[in-house]
């Protein structure tokens, strides 16, 4: 078949097994986690972040087949430009409403 | 009807659908922009229960496993019939589908039974900010879903009808972005809403 798509069509079953493997251990950990709920509670917080960083990174590799060598330059770019405004509206929000709930306490 | 030959295409239809993937590549970033934006609004909005029930109180951690665990199977049995596609069987490509179909629906019946719930106990979007921002970040998703659960129908409709054509193909293959993206705004909800709020 030479159907050229912009995104790779993946032949082979492997990426998505390895892909489920990792999601299911990268999921199982955090839940467990809150399940025992025997870490204090900022600790489980960053496992928890970590945790989903690392996901979102195996499902844009092996479920997305995001990689540097296959996918075209300007799906990379409109990704990394999406990081960005995510970074910025995220952060910039939270950084502004909880500055906002402090001053308001006094 | 479903051979390989049926899929080959000349070079200019081959830049179209090219065209076409970073159309909807570029839809797909607006859209987890958007979801930045409600998961930005729930995080502000979280503490904010108004007297009413407390993260703790309203989220329940089996019913967010389950519903985690039925989108990531869905998304490798997508997967399954991705190579299907790619092998040119259309039989397998249909029966892969259909194994995703019922795993999003079991999706949605679960969530709408969490909704359902919770408007029932007093506990509705009405009734604190962060009730507001959770209807409105977790029904955001599952309104995506269920349009993912059409789309899912319609392609079937397709491939069965028109069998495993270069547009089809092509159609399928966004079907499959759409749908994996799904399941990481789904990462992002349980690790910023659910497993937070219980722990």
């Amino acid at each position: 078949m030479e159907i050229k798509s912009g995104l790779q069509i993946e032949r082979t079953i492997k990426p998505y097994l390895i892909g489920l493997a990792l999601a299911v251990i990268l999921t199982a950990i955090p839940f467990g986690l809150v399940a025992a709920g025997s870490l204090p509670r900022q600790t489980t917080l960053i496992i928890i972040a970590g945790f989903a960083v690392v996901q979102i990174l195996v499902h844009l590799t092996f479920f997305l087949h995001i990689d540097f060598r296959t996918t075209p330059r300007e799906n990379l770019v409109a990704l990394a430009f999406a990081v960005v405004l995510i970074f910025i509206m995220v952060g910039g929000s939270l950084w502004i409403m909880f500055d906002l709930y402090r001053r308001m306490m006094v | 009807m479903s051979s390989i030959a049926d899929m080959t295409i000349n070079p200019r239809d081959a830049e179209r659908y090219e065209e076409k993937d970073f159309g909807f590549w570029l839809y797909l970033m607006s859209d987890a922009v958007i979801f930045a934006c409600l998961f930005a609004t729930y995080l502000v909005m979280v503490g904010n229960t108004a007297g009413g029930p407390t993260p703790k109180d309203v989220f329940s951690l089996d019913r967010a496993a389950a519903e985690t665990a039925l989108l990531l199977l869905s998304s490798t049995t997508f997967g399954v019939a991705a190579v299907a596609l790619s092998a040119g069987e259309r039989s397998k490509v249909l029966l892969w589908l259909a194994i995703t179909f019922l795993l999003g629906a079991s999706f949605i019946f679960l969530e709408f039974g969490e909704f359902r719930g919770l408007i029932a106990e007093g506990a509705g979007p009405e009734r604190s900010g962060f009730l507001s921002a959770f209807f409105t970040l977790v029904g955001t998703h599952g309104l995506h879903v269920s349009v993912g659960l059409v789309w899912i129908l319609v392609m079937i409709g397709q491939v069965f009808f028109k069998g495993l054509t270069a547009p089809v193909a092509s159609r399928l293959m966004r079907l499959g972005l759409f749908w994996h993206f799904l399941d990481i705004i789904w990462v992002v909800i349980f690790s910023v809403v659910y497993l937070p709020g219980l722990v």
